[in-house]
């Protein structure tokens, strides 16, 4: 009994590292979907929205959830942002000159935070209080219940999105073709527009949930966490929404699994050996199709 | 006053002139075949229209209803294309079958007619245009919950062209519609086309078949490598020695 307990345990650790993994790996592959490219300064605005929310909190003084709300809305801009001013200008430049421009970007954020708020880490005590719940034997904290229900319910609601309003099958018809998309009188550029947005929002709260759990702020924060997501996106088949989130989800769980049972040190090289033997064997990742080849 | 407009068109692909000054004309209610061998240059020209390649030097110019007038007198304006973002053409009335179809391929056939309604808010409307679109395509309401990729080639041509007519186009822009097709299906794709003649839209024809372009069409331009050889009356033409030649095999 003593040993299911636990292996439910860990795998509630591992669905929670998870969600974060599958909130900031939906940026990268819906990104990936529409504009074709792989914003590597995505991770980022998990940085970006971890201090927006410190600003807001410590420094202005706001109640935490007009807090929350104006962190996820000021990131949604700044995704926005990026696009219109980086990557837009570079829409139809050779894909290396797209990657380095983001690597740019990326550097740019960290570097800003870096000048603003100075490389010591900043303490930020948790804003999730709630308390633990305890089911059986397994006692699983307030903070893993709010995550994996954020998690949930962004990802229901991204889902609805994407599949039943006309908004949504307007992304779907855009990243699967730009110029027939246009003819049906869809705006191209605002539907980009819109997909930078919802990725970097859900990065916003991703970063929320990250900073909850690891309650120390410094400008390289988000990239490891947007490392690994995107993996997690490659993983589940990058452009691929569903896939992006049991991308996620097996990522976080395959890495507090390593962790638990070999070792926390060789964790990282077990998730991406993983990655590698996805890769080797299913070239598309787990969910992603062969695109269906026009004729 | 002609429907469709353009003078003097130009595009280049980098420093390759595709399109070389050509004019031509459509009248309302016209059925006008745009004929050409592989790469004269007919897909780019309809591509210029709908604004998915850039023109040169040229005009474009479109009739359209003027709005806020009452319905009585009917007021036009004329709309240069070239200054119109692609987006936004479908809304003054102009529909484009593209060259290969294009459909969605991962929507379900009908994600793909509402997107062709995208424009259009009146949602009772749009189920109206719904049930016009599955009675002339009894196929495409069969399988509206099908995705649209594992379609047959022919029901996606279909389902192309109910795309574009959810958007109660006035014209209708055609690229190689019979493309691909079996003689069977070329001759039902064909005699859809002279309905959506006859219940009052513009057709603008581009096809390698010229031999049934031509036989529905009223007015023919045939295109070599940028330029307009010839233009004329539709039978006239069918008759033309260098036409019978070079596009008919007699
Ligand atoms: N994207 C492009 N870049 C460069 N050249 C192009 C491009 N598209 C077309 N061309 C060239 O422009 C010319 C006209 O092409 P277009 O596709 O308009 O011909 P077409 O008459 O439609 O031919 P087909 O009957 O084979 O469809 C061709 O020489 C083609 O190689
Ligand atoms: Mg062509």
């Amino acid at each position: 009994m003593k040993l299911v307990e636990y292996i439910i345990g860990q795998l509630i650790n591992g669905l929670n590292a998870g969600s974060i993994y599958a909130l900031i790996a939906l940026g990268y592959s819906m990104v990936y979907g529409i504009a074709k490219m792989i914003n590597f300064a995505h991770g980022d605005i998990i940085m970006v929205g971890s201090y927006a929310l410190y600003v807001f909190i410590v420094l202005m003084k706001m109640p935490v959830i007009v807090a929350i709300l104006l962190t996820i809305g000021f990131c949604a801009i700044l995704g926005i942002t990026i696009e219109r001013i980086a990557y837009k200008p570079l829409r139809k430049a050779p894909p290396l000159a797209v990657l380095i421009t983001a690597i740019g970007v990326s550097f740019f954020l960290q570097n800003a935070s870096l000048l603003i708020f100075k490389a010591n880490p900043i303490p930020f005590g948790t804003i999730i209080k709630v308390d633990a719940v305890n089911i059986g034997n397994i006692s699983i904290s307030g903070l893993t219940i709010v995550t994996l229900v954020v998690t949930f319910i962004c990802m229901a609601i991204l889902t609805l999105f994407i599949n039943k309003t006309k908004a949504g099958s307007a992304m779907r018809a855009v990243s699967e073709d730009k110029g027939a998309a246009q003819l049906m009188g869809i705006n191209v550029n605002r539907t980009i527009s819109l997909t930078f947005a919802i990725g970097s929002a859900l990065a916003a709260i991703a970063g929320i949930l990250f900073l909850s759990q690891y309650p120390s702020l410094k400008p390289t924060m988000g990239a490891l966490p947007g490392i690994k997501a995107f993996v997690a996106a490659v993983l589940g088949g990058i452009g691929n929404v569903p896939g992006a989130m049991l991308g996620g989800m097996l990522l976080g769980i395959i890495e507090n699994t390593a962790k638990a049972y070999i070792s926390t040190e060789v964790s990282d090289a077990i998730v991406f050996g993983v990655l590698i033997l996805v890769l080797l064997l299913k070239p598309s990742g787990l969910l992603g199709k062969k695109r269906i080849e026009k004729v | 006053m002609a429907l469709l407009k353009v003078t003097d068109l130009q595009v280049y692909y980098g420093v390759i002139q595709a399109i070389k000054g050509i004019s031509f004309e459509v009248n309302a209610g016209e059925v006008i075949a745009l004929i050409g061998a592989n790469g004269a240059g007919k897909t780019t020209i309809l591509h210029a229209i709908t604004g998915l390649v850039p023109v040169k030097s040229g005009s474009i110019e479109f009739e359209v209803p003027k709005t806020g007038m009452n319905d009585k007198d009917i007021v036009t304006e004329t709309v240069n294309l070239r200054k119109t973002p692609a987006h936004k053409i479908v809304s003054l009335g102009m529909a484009h079958v593209p060259e290969g179809r294009r459909i969605f391929s991962q929507l379900t056939v009908l994600e793909n007619l509402k997107m062709g309604a995208y424009t259009r808010n009146d949602k009772e409307e749009m189920e109206q245009t719904l049930k016009k679109v599955y009675k002339r395509f009894p196929r495409l309401e069969e399988r509206k919950n099908q995705v649209a990729g594992t379609l047959s080639g022919g029901e996606q041509q279909m389902l192309a062209m109910g795309r574009a007519l959810m958007s109660h186009p006035r014209i209708i822009l055609m690229d190689e519609p019979s493309m691909g097709l079996s003689p069977i299906l070329v001759e039902e794709i064909f005699d859809i086309i002279k309905e959506i003649s006859k219940s009052g839209t513009t057709v603008l024809l581009v096809e390698q078949n010229a031999k049934k372009a031509l036989s529905i069409a009223n007015r023919a331009y045939v295109l070599e490598t940028g330029n307009i050889v010839l233009e004329g009356d539709a039978k006239e033409l069918m008759n033309d020695e260098s036409v019978k030649k070079a596009y008919l095999g007699e």
